[in-house]
């Protein structure tokens, strides 16, 4: 018998349809992977299961947990069931906690609640709770703070939360995006001991087919709030009947076609970097004493060719954002140099900087935060037209404007709109198109694809190759996932405590890793391919 | 789930299309304006002359001859509201713009600088915001005189602070976003990125600020023409009206619900008219209310 049973499901907000006819269930012990892109109506359909819903919402259908039924369920009797009989993890666990409460007291809450349990039962409990979940006492006492721990560790202290009261269900809303690679590794295969455990059913929701593959024994996907396809994994995945089923897997496999591609050596280097260091202050620990400098960058030395595309791949607080940050003159380096085109960056003023500023432009990851919300695409695009040296006029500015969102694949018109018009694909086509028009020889890009859906991602990394060949651009790509740095660059750096530990040309440092970190990230990263071939293994 | 949202083109006719389809707005409007109206006419026309008293007519209820009653020396309520009205409006408009003039600049400055600049302008702001503005006040108008114009002054210095902190706490929200990055990768200046990128954003805040300090002028004027530095007599105020009710509030108590009224009004318009304002100009407003 299911253990949950989602019959017909439909849920409308306003008069906005979101959800249609769902149906999906979960067994106990199994896990049921919900997959689709953004808006799909995945996390709805979690926050139905919850009860959570907005408060103009209204659902139809049936949803049956454990021989109750959930939609006709009081709130008092939601309240029982949920963090008892049903857990959930949230994506973000920088805000899934209260800052102010400690981790124990956080874990012991739930307990105490449902169970009655007394302050030092509760404590008890939550310990070995946070044990289980890999934070031994040791290390990480109850009376931890979030602030004190990492993403990864708070994503562990999440998940004792939720499974603290050894609940039936557990639902996980992309329990690992906000993650690297490693670290997701790690809390998936976490969450897949707890299910062995406890016989736990998991309802894991992820637009990361390659996650899903590995994780779920059936998968469902979703598309624009209804069912698409739903089955078994793996067979679902190999023989991809169904149209968006394909759609998605190529998507997400998807490399762009690259024409030529570009050696070092050949031609006077565009970037040198030689032997950068950065140091941050340690925190103030009184008036005047500071505890040690941190050191972020780590005697990092590297070249660039013009129109070479390079990876810089590493785990997150590697110090790869800082490296970009000072090839981009955003940030002083405390010792070494950086020689943009053979001129010298480091310690020159900000005019002095202008023409090499002409050169090199960025793209930021967060397509939603790199725009100024209170300003029309017009000015945002013409933004770096700044550094001209003689500034174009209105016409022949907006004229430049419209000529570089036509190369991104937006329309002209689209310069009268703002930000928040678009959706986040266009948004990273805008920024493309604010880097390019001053016509640059270097794009310095922070993960610009990962916070999109795959279909659009393999869409951006398109353009991106396509501007590559186009323009002669150099990209200095900065990213965790291995896919995008296969997919579109020619050497790969591995980045691992500040240090480049290894460089190569991208497939062999992705199929013959040399150094630890570097096999570590490459074990660590999903694979579509390799996870549907294992999954067809076990099945013998 | 994506919800599609039109928005008017952001030209002249636009805004006031989508500010007459602001309810707030036009309501904060209409009061400010006839506040504002009332203010202007009592120059030309009162129904009485506030200067003059008449002693046998003194506090009289509201009747048809005098609609808000008369006070402790027969004057007409309704006539000393309306030039009143020039009073405390005038103070505290000049206060606010004393204090958002000088006060937005610093706190974006700072907030733009950081470090030690940051410190040392936090730090005198906080010696400014240390002392009681009616201290100060007192201070100010021993050394030049006491009068509405000194009294201006005075809250005017005490709204600097206000204003520095709160433009300094949003800009330096604004600081670490990307597109201010993006800005300063594309060389624009720390004082261009603050005014092309910093102000906009932090406007909202800055006018719901200037509506509360608004409101908060109003009673600080009444506070020092309490304590005799602010407006002298006989030119009423607002504030002076409510302090002379005092004693009264039994034996005439439209003696003070009418200068009340009118400081409660007044505030209440301004307050709509500052969130409607914010409403507008934010071009992500869906709220039509």
């Amino acid at each position: 018998m299911s253990l949950l049973e989602i019959e017909k499901l439909s849920l409308t907000i306003g008069s906005t349809r979101i959800l249609r006819d769902i149906e999906l269930s979960v067994a106990p012990g199994e896990v049921m992977g919900l997959v689709g892109e953004s808006g799909s109506g995945k996390s709805m359909t979690a926050l139905t299961v919850m009860q959570l819903l907005p408060w103009a919402a209204h659902a139809s259908g049936r949803i049956t947990f454990d021989g109750i039924d959930i939609l006709a369920a009081s709130e008092d009797q939601m309240c029982a069931l949920r963090g008892d009989d049903i857990g959930m993890v949230f994506q973000e666990p920088m805000t899934a906690l209260n800052p102010v409460k400690t981790i124990g007291e956080q874990v012991a809450e739930g307990i105490r609640w449902h169970t009655r349990a007394s302050r030092a039962d509760a404590e008890e409990r939550a310990r070995k709770m946070l044990d289980r979940v890999g934070l031994p006492a040791a290390q990480f006492p109850l009376s931890r703070y979030p602030h004190e721990l990492s993403g990864g560790q708070r994503q562990r202290v999440v998940i004792a939360i939720a499974c603290a009261l050894k609940p039936k269900l557990l639902i996980a809303d992309e329990p690992t995006t906000a993650l690297d690679v490693v670290l997701q590794a790690q809390i998936l295969d976490l969450l897949r001991d707890l299910v062995a455990e406890n016989r736990m059913g998991l309802l894991l929701i992820s637009h990361d087919l390659a996650v899903v593959t590995e994780m779920a024994d059936r998968i469902t996907i979703l598309r624009h709030g209804e069912v698409m396809e739903a089955g078994d994994t793996a067979r679902t995945l190999s023989e991809q009947l169904h149209p968006y089923t394909r759609q998605l897997a190529q998507a997400s496999m998807h490399v762009p076609a690259r024409a030529k591609t570009h050696e070092r050596g050949r031609a006077k280097p565009l970037l040198q970097v030689e032997n950068i260091t950065r140091d941050y202050p340690g925190r103030r620990l009184s008036l005047l004493k500071r505890a040690a400098s941190i050191r972020a960058v780590d005697d990092v030395s590297f070249s660039m060719a013009p129109g070479q595309s390079v990876a810089l791949v590493g785990r997150s607080g590697c110090g790869k954002s800082t490296l970009a940050r000072m090839v981009l003159a955003l940030d002083k380096p405390t010792a070494g140099t950086i020689r943009f085109r053979g001129d010298t960056l480091t310690g020159k003023s900000e005019a002095e900087l202008k023409p090499a500023r002409r050169d090199m432009q960025v793209v930021f990851q967060d397509p939603y935060g790199s725009f100024d919300p209170r300003q029309k695409v017009e000015r945002l695009v013409a933004e770096p037209l700044h550094v001209l040296e003689k500034k174009p006029a209105p016409a022949a500015r907006r004229e430049m404007v419209a000529h570089a969102l036509h190369e991104v694949g937006l329309s002209p018109g689209d310069m009268d709109k703002y930000p928040h018009e678009f959706s986040g694909g266009q948004r990273q086509r805008l920024s493309i198109a604010r880097a390019i028009i001053t016509r640059p020889k270097l794009v310095v890009a922070d993960e610009p694809v990962s916070a999109l859906d795959v279909s659009i991602r393999a869409q951006i990394l398109d353009l991106f190759a396509e501007l590559n060949q186009k323009l002669g651009i150099a990209y200095l790509f900065i990213t965790h996932d291995l896919t995008v740095a296969r997919a579109i660059t020619d050497e790969v750096m591995v980045m691992h405590d500040g240090k480049i530990v290894e460089r190569g040309r991208t497939s062999e440092v992705l199929d013959h890793p040399q150094s630890a970190a570097a096999k570590a990230l490459v074990a660590a990263a999903p694979d579509l391919h390799r996870a549907i071939a294992k999954r067809l293994q076990e099945q013998g | 789930m994506t919800l599609h949202i039109d928005i008017p083109d952001e030209n002249l006719a636009g805004i006031l299309a989508k500010a007459f389809k602001n309810r707030s707005f036009l309501a904060g409007f209409v009061i400010t304006a006839l506040v504002a109206a009332v203010a202007i006419i009592s120059f030309l026309w009162t129904p009485y002359d506030v200067t003059r008293l008449v002693i046998s007519d003194k506090t009289q209820a509201p009747s048809l001859a005098h609609w808000f009653g008369t006070d402790h020396f027969g004057r007409d309520i309704l006539s000393m509201i309306m030039v009143g009205a020039r009073n405390s409006i005038a103070v505290a408009l000049v206060a606010v713009g004393i204090g958002m003039g000088v006060g937005v600049p610093l706190g974006a400055f700072a907030a733009a600088r950081g470090g030690i600049a940051d410190d040392v302008l936090m730090r005198l702001n906080d010696l400014v915001f240390a002392f009681p503005a009616l201290l100060s006040a007192i201070m100010i108008t021993a050394i030049f005189g006491p009068g509405a114009f000194n009294a201006i002054i005075a809250i005017g210095i005490f709204n600097i602070p206000v204003f520095a902190r709160v433009a300094r706490a949003g800009a330096l929200a604004i600081w670490p976003r990307e597109f201010i990055l993006a800005a300063r990768a594309a060389g624009k200046s720390r004082t261009l990125i603050s005014i092309e990128h910093v102000l906009p954003n932090i406007a909202t805040l800055l006018l719901v600020q200037g509506t509360i300090q608004f409101a908060l002028g109003i009673l600080a004027e009444a506070g020092l023409s309490y304590v005799g530095l602010g407006t002298q007599p006989p030119m009423p105020s607002w504030g002076r009206m409510l302090f002379d009710a005092q004693t009264r509030m039994v034996v005439a108590p439209w003696m003070a619900i009418f200068p009340g009224m009118a400081i409660v009004v007044t505030v209440l318009g301004l307050n709509l008219l500052g969130d409607g304002i914010a409403d507008i100009l934010d071009p992500k407003s869906r709220r039509q209310r």
